[in-house]
This record gives C-alpha cells, structure tokens and sequence, in this order.
C-alpha cells in the first residue's frame, strides 16, 4: 500500500505492506534509522516516537495506522549541531553508553517533561520505565532528565 | 625562532570525567549501528534453524524455497566452500549444521532475497526430514557414562576440566559449612541485535561492516570457513549496541559472507530478538557443591567445591570459563587449603559463552552463600569474617598465585561496609513497596534485609595466552590545527575505550584534539573487548606508541623543552608510531592449578539492602553500595556508569532474569518473557572508588567493568536470605522459592572437590 505521513514536519510518501509496523517504515523506506529496533514488540522502548503528539512505540504501531497522522521521531530534536537540552543533558551527564536505547529514551523525556517540566524522582521512574536501558544502570539516566529539567525545557 | 602561542589548558585528559566523542551522535539518532547499515541494492539474509535438541538431519528439499519470488540463494552444507568448522577455544561448530543437529536454534541452511519477508519465507519453505536422537540437557547426567555422546566420545562430554589443588585438600576444621548452589542461564541481552552487511569485492573477497567484540578473532575463524586467505577478508567494525560477552562468539559472519559471495551482493542480516536469544550465546548455567571449614576464631582453613559448567552444544570459550570458576573459586580470602573441580560438558542445550564475569560470577554466587553460612555458625558477623580473611598485597590465592601490585580487599569490604545506608522506610504507598503499581501490598508482609558479598576475577587473558594490542598513534598539522589520530582495532561496545583512548592522548601528547578512528582489521588486533582488559591492554598500547611519538617530537624539538615550543612547527612531515603492547607473561595451567596463570586481579564489595513481601515473593532493591578497586579512574564519569551498570545485571541475575529451558527449547525468548531490570526495578547505586595504581597498568588503572556483576548479585541474595530466612541457593530467586522455600537441588549427589563424572543420582 502506499502510505502518506507527516514526518518530523514534511510531508512524506513510503510503500508498505499491510503487516508492517511504522518502525519498518520509518528505517528501511525513509532511512530514519533513529528509531531502534532491538525487541521489536514494544518491551524496550527503543523505538519511542510521538505520534500526534503521543509516545508510541514505533514497532507495535501498524503502518497503516499512521497514515495522515503526525510522526516526530529523535531525528527531528536537534538543530544541525545545535543539540535539543534534553539531548545535551545526556551527553553531560554520562548518561550514554551503547547509546542504543538513547533515542527512545531521548523520546520519551522530552515527551515527559513537556507534560511534566519538573518531575519527581519516582514519576521520573515511572515514566520511563517502558525504556530499558542495558548498559548504564539507569543513574546517569535518571540524572539527565534533572538535568534537563532544571535547564528549563522547551520544546 | 618562533615563540610558542600560550597553551590553553587541555579539556578531557586522563582523570576526568570528559564527555564522550561519540554521545552526541548517539543522542541523534545518528551514530550507526550493525543493523542500521544499508547498502543500494542489499539483499537480506535469513536462518533457518534446528527445531530439535539432538537429530539427524535424514533430507534437505531446498527446492521450493529456491523457486520463491525474490531469493536469490539457499545454502546447506553441501554448499558450503570448506568443511572448516569454527569456535572461539576449539572449532567444533559446523557453519550449517551437518548430518545431525545439537541445540535447538542451530542453523540449518541460510537463505538470501530481495527483501527480508521474503528471505524468512523462503527459510521456512525449506523442508527438512529429522530422525530424532536421545538429548542430555543436565549438564551433571551428560558427564555420566551412560550419557549420549556429542562429540567425540572419548571425552565423555567433558569439555574441560579444571582442578586446583591447593595445601592439604583433606585438612579437618572445627567448623564446617556445607550446601549446593545453582546459578541459572542468564542472557547478555545487549540491545542492538546482531547485525552485519558484508559486501563483495573485486578480488573474490569480502568486506564485512560487522557488530562484534574482537574483529581479528572473528577474521581467524571467517576466513577458512570461507576458503579464503585472511588478507581476502577485511573487516569494519560497525556501530556496537552493547555486547557484555554474547559479541565474542561468531554467529551471523560467516553466513552473511557467504551469502554475499554466493549472489556476488551486498546482504545485510539481522536477527530478531528472539532469533537472538538462539543466535548467540549464555551465560553459563551452574552447579555447585562447596565445603568451608573454619577455626572457631573465624580463619579459613579449608574450600573444597566441585563445579559443573552447562557448556551446551558447542565449546565456545567454556575452556576459560571453567579454569575462572575453578581459580577464583575460594573468594578474595586467605584460604590455606583448597580443592576445586571444575567441569564443562556438553550438553543439547544452547551453547554457553562469555558474559561479563566469566566463570567468577557462578562461584562468587556459591562461595559467598558459604561465608554467610558460616559466619551463621561462628557467630560472627558477616563482614567481620570476610575483613578478617581478606587477602592482602602477598598472599596468595589458592592457585598459589601472590597478588602483588595492589590488593585492597579489607580497604573494599571496610569502604563499602562504612557507605551510608538508605533511610528506613517511611511510607507504606505501594509505588514505593515490593510490586510497585501492581498494588499488591501496603507493607505488612514487607520485611528489610542487608546482605554482603564480596569478589575478585582476573583481568586480561590467562594461562599463557600470547595478550597483546596494537595502536598506531599519527600527530599531523591540517586546517584545524595539530590533530592526534588515534587508530586501533579495540571495539567500542559501549563501555568506553574511544574515552580512555582519546584522554590517554590528549594528556601524553599535550594535543586538544584527538580523533580515535574506526576500528577495522587494517591493523593489528587489539584482542577483545572483554575480561575488563581493554583499558589496560590498548590503553597500554596507544599510551607507548604517545611515548614514542613526542620521542620524536622531542628530537625534532632539538633541545627545547616541548612544553616551549608550538608543536604544529615540528610537523612539516606528521609523526607516527605503531606499538603493540604485551602484559607480562602468564604461567600454563599445570595439572594442579599451581602457578602465577593472571596478570593481576581485581576486587569488589556489595551491600545490598532489599525490602521483600513475604506473601508474594517479590524483592525490591532499596539501595546498593559498592566500593570497587578501579587502579586510577581514567574518566570517573565513565568508571561509575559501568559499575552502575554491571550492578544493573548482576540483580537481573539475582531476582530476574533466566533463560529458560525445556528439553533444550528456550521457553521465554523475548523481552516479554525474559525479564531486564527496569528503571523501576534499579535502586540508586553508592559508590565508592577505590584508587591503588597498578604499578603494570597504564596511569594504574586495572579495568573496571567485570566487578561490579560478580559479587552484587550474592549481596542482593544475602539481603533477601536476612529478610525472609529462606536459604535460597539458587539464581534468580523467584516468587516461589521465598514464599514456599522450594527447593533447587538437582538430584545428584556429589561431594564438594570430588569429580562429578561420579555423582549418584538420588531422585
């Protein structure tokens, strides 16, 4: 089928099948290979995009689904060199490693603190406990939405 | 003569916690990973794997895959260039399986197509007829005689065993301890699938753009599979999203190469999650039988254990895993006497490999259950007991092995003990309780616990291994300045060697900018990322080659003090410089386990705290202290990620994560059904660094990522055991076990230290 989307603001046309998932979409017809595919059934978060300006997982998301809609995915944070502060906030606190879940997780922040500007500890926790994360531990992680949040975030 | 600009002060040099080059792209969705490389005109590659424990493979019908739209090749092993098998310590795994298959997942025939959908169909189009054979699935029954053989039946299934026979192995004591411990399969479960894309070349070779641990293993064991000469195949490393061990091992190289080879086309393969659980391997499953005895005054006087490792199908690298179960089987402790057996086997499960800790995990688990037994019986406290057998700078290990260097073991357990502890609890809101949002109890069956372990592992290869890393250091002057180009073949999995490569550097050549370049198998090898080894090993060797790089700068400086001069008029022509950089040399293992086989050890402490419902089951974590002997924290920053995150794994161990086995099936291969530690699930973590140079290691640091999965996960046992009372002997603790006190014993009776291929089996 022949889909048409919004993403990160441009109008965009892919091909898809019927049983493909948004993610598949996303990566391997538009080449936005931001959004991770490491479980692929919506347990890790690595996928994380908002949809209409809700967190999805890209993954557990139909393609078809997503026509007309509008698909912001972490490609669309950053300005050329100019890193978005919840980006920035993971760089300084050392909340990167593999970095493979740091998309989804870059995500879902800025999703949280654009509901939430200064989240507690555990709605921190809360909110991000769909992201796994297998490398840091989760501390520098949870350091970084502080971060972020003092640094006054705007979207 | 010119005078020299006035030097600015270097940002990110060797002791700070400088940011990583690689964040930023990271954090954009940028930086490329294995599975994220595409190539015009790609095909995609597919597995077809065994669905059986043990078969013979009676017929293959590739036909109707072949006649599929868009496949352009189908591979069994009548098509394969060689009859080369591969693996990373012995090659006894046939690149598609061979008359009989061993595990269930093990590949069958691999197929490429214009798209994946249609690669995987085709996959599944391939018939196949088995003739089911008896499967051994206990790797205790499998050592016996009666077990089927998988191998060659003169070795019984033993894939390797391992005694260290230590003193006087029969001394008597006034107190002894004694239990049977079980250690479960546990997962790597890096995030990042296993990918790579191999592109054919002019030549009749390939190139491969691959995710992995150590590039040049990976060329020794591709290249004769594919009946090419190594200089035939170059390898990339491609962008790593974590390995923690299941990287060492090949799994998709070899097939992606020859199907790039057989269709003269780039193809890419990934796995999916849950052909990743068949795809790579384990940690090794444990069995363990151990014996302490004790002065009443609370020295050790004897360890007798007997260790059986689950090696699975293939031998991976369960040679080291064993000797590191067997060697470090005694603890961080003074222990006069000792006698460990340590066996492999084959089994028809899954192969087991390396995971972070390496055979130190599964006998820290045991050992430390047995330091808390027996400071039960003493009466003494736990960390008292472990301080008062702490090993020290001389002493020796019960392979006779002095530690010299540094041997903080009191100073780790003191420091880590002395961390505050988490304020009691004050609310009985269930968010903050055992099942969080499940609502499941408002703390009147909540119980507090504090548990300790305690833990030391080798860094670096053992036993004689020929260790080394090669890097070529090149200072040049171009449009932006004097720049240092740091290239070497040491993986970045994550953990950070692009940090302590660049800050190692910047502070010995006085240089801003560095720029550590892609790793490929254009130059030496690096060895692998693993056995915490790479801060000291490339580290080690892009230190030497900085040496002799301002060697020369210091020549051309004639006389002047390089700090007085602009270093950009020395290079008219750039400097560089190739160093391969050795370890000093380590002993063979000899029949008795009896001589300086390791480079220098490194130690650990946990403290865990728990709260535990008792009427569920359900464990949450409170808090974990930790101090670690780190040598010299290159970027402290980095240092405290991975010790947060190797604590991270050591409780998915301890209270989540198993892979779980029936008749040699994986029953929960995804992420849904294997349970990771989420940040609802990972309590804060207090650290403590420890830094006692190393005099052999570059700036002393000894490499840091191993400790911190080893001894947390007996500490988080410990705490659990001081809530609920349960004796809980085996990893992951579930529900059941704390609720009901299941038991885990396997059925087999076996005295600690005696040979299990004599165990009796009881039920």
């Amino acid at each position: 089928m022949r889909l048409r989307l919004q993403v990160n603001g441009t109008e965009r046309e892919a091909e898809a099948r019927e049983h493909e998932s948004l993610l598949t979409v996303l990566r391997e017809r538009l080449g936005l290979w931001g959004s991770k595919n490491a479980c692929e059934q919506g347990e890790c978060g690595s996928c994380s995009v908002l949809m209409d300006g809700d967190l999805v997982c890209a993954c557990l998301v139909l393609a078809g689904a997503a026509e007309g809609r509008d698909v912001r995915t972490v490609e669309d944070l950053a300005a050329g060199e100019h890193l978005h502060p919840v980006q920035r906030a993971f760089v300084d606190a050392g909340a990167v490693q593999c970095g493979f879940c740091t998309p989804g997780f870059i995500v879902a922040t800025a999703a949280l603190l654009r509901d939430n500007p200064e989240p507690s500890d555990a709605e921190i926790r809360e909110a991000l406990s769909g992201n796994i994360c297998r490398c840091t531990g989760y501390g520098k992680i949870l350091e970084a939405v502080h971060r972020s949040a003092a640094q006054g975030y705007t979207s | 003569m010119t005078i020299a600009p006035p030097k600015t002060r270097l940002r990110g040099v060797v002791g700070e916690s400088a940011p990583r080059a690689d964040a930023p792209p990271k954090v954009k969705g940028e930086f490329l990973y294995g599975s994220d490389l595409s190539r015009e005109g790609m095909l995609h590659g597919a597995t077809l794997r065994s669905p059986h424990a043990h078969a013979r493979i009676a017929r293959i019908d590739v036909a109707a895959a072949r006649a599929m739209p868009g496949v352009r090749a189908v591979l069994t092993s009548d098509d394969l260039p060689t009859r080369e098998k591969f693996g990373l310590m012995r090659a006894d795994q046939p690149v598609l399986a061979t008359r009989v298959v061993r595990y269930v997942g093990e590949p069958v025939a691999i197929v490429a197509a214009d798209d994946p959908e249609q690669a995987r169909l085709a996959a599944r189009a391939i018939k196949v007829e088995y003739e089911a054979l008896s499967a051994v699935t206990d790797a205790v029954a499998a050592l016996q005689a009666d077990a089927p053989k998988l191998h060659d039946p003169k070795d019984g299934n033993v894939i390797e065993d391992v005694r260290v026979v230590h003193g006087d192995p029969d001394a008597r004591a006034d107190v002894v301890v004694e239990g049977e411990y079980e250690v479960a399969m546990q997962d790597q479960a890096a995030l990042g699938p296993e990918a790579g894309l191999a592109i054919p070349g002019q030549d009749g070779g390939v190139t491969l753009h691959i995710a992995t641990q150590w590039l040049h293993e990976d060329l020794r064991q591709i290249a004769p599979c594919l009946g090419l000469p190594e200089e035939k195949v170059r390898l990339v490393l491609a962008g790593v999203g974590g390995a923690f061990g299941a990287r060492e091992d090949v799994t998709l190289q070899i097939h992606v190469c020859l199907l790039a080879l057989a269709t003269k086309r780039a193809v890419r393969m990934t796995y999916g999650r849950e052909e990743s659980f068949y795809g790579h391997v384990h940690r090794h499953p444990a069995r363990m039988w151990y014996r302490h005895g004790a002065t009443r005054d609370g020295r050790l006087v004897f360890v007798r254990a007997t260790i059986v490792l689950d090696g699975g199908a293939y031998a991976s690298s369960t040679f080291a895993v064993v000797a590191n179960a067997a060697c470090f089987g005694a603890g961080p402790y003074r222990v006069p006497n000792a006698l460990i057996h340590a066996v492999g086997a084959y089994t028809n499960n899954p192969p087991t490999g390396a995971m972070r800790g390496f055979g130190a995990v599964q006998s820290c688990f045991g050992y430390e259950a047995q330091m808390d037994k027996l400071a039960a019986a003493l009466g003494i406290d736990p960390v008292e007991l472990r301080a008062r057998n702490a090993l020290e700078n001389g002493d020796r290990i019960i392979t006779d092995q002095p530690i010299e260097g540094s041997a903080p073991v009191a100073e780790v357990i003191r420091r880590c003990a002395a961390l505050p502890l988490p304020p009691r609890r004050s609310s009985n809101d269930p968010l903050e309780l055992p099942g969080g949002a499940g609502n499941l109890t408002h703390g009147e069956g909540v119980k507090r616990g504090v548990g300790f372990a305690v833990g030391l592992k080798n860094v670096c290869y053992s036993h004689a291994f020929d260790d080394f890393s090669t890097a070529r250091v090149r200072v040049e002057r171009d449009q932006g300045g004097v720049v240092a180009r740091v290239h070497t073949a040491a993986s970045e999995v994550g953990q950070g060697i692009v940090l302590v490569c660049e800050q190692i550097a910047r502070t010995e050549l006085g240089v801003q900018r560095v720029i550590v370049e892609t790793p490929d198998t254009t130059i030496g090898s690096a060895g692998s990322s693993s056995a915490s080894r790479q801060t000291w090993m490339t580290g080690g060797a892009v230190l030497a080659a900085c040496r002799e790089v301002k060697a020369e700068l210091a020549k051309r400086a004639r006389g002047r003090r390089l700090e007085d001069v602009d270093v950009a008029e020395l290079l008219g022509t750039p400097v560089e410089r190739v160093v391969t950089h050795r370890h000093r040399p380590t002993e063979k293992r000899n029949d008795t386990t009896q001589n300086d086989g390791h480079v220098a050890f490194l130690f650990a402490a946990h403290r865990a705290v728990v709260d535990v419902d008792v009427d569920t089951g359900l464990v949450k974590v409170v808090q974990i202290a930790t101090a670690q002997d780190v040598g010299k924290a290159i970027n402290p920053l980095a240092v405290i990620g991975q010790l947060e995150g190797g604590i991270a794994q050591g409780l998915g161990l301890a209270v989540m994560e198993e892979v779980q086995l029936k008749d040699g099936a994986v029953r929960n291969a995804s992420f849904t059904d294997y349970l990771l530690p989420t940040m609802l699930d990972m309590p804060p973590v207090v650290c403590d660094l420890i830094e006692f140079p190393h005099p052999d290691a570059p700036y002393g640091a000894k490499g840091v990522g191993e400790p911190p999965t080893i001894s947390s996960t007996p500490a988080i046992v410990a705490a659990i055991r001081a809530a609920t009372g349960r004796a809980l002997e085996r990893v992951p603790v579930r529900p059941d076990d704390i609720v009901f006190g299941t038991s885990s014993r396997s059925g087999w009776r076996v005295v600690a230290g005696d040979d299990p291929r004599g165990a009796e089996r009881v039920r």
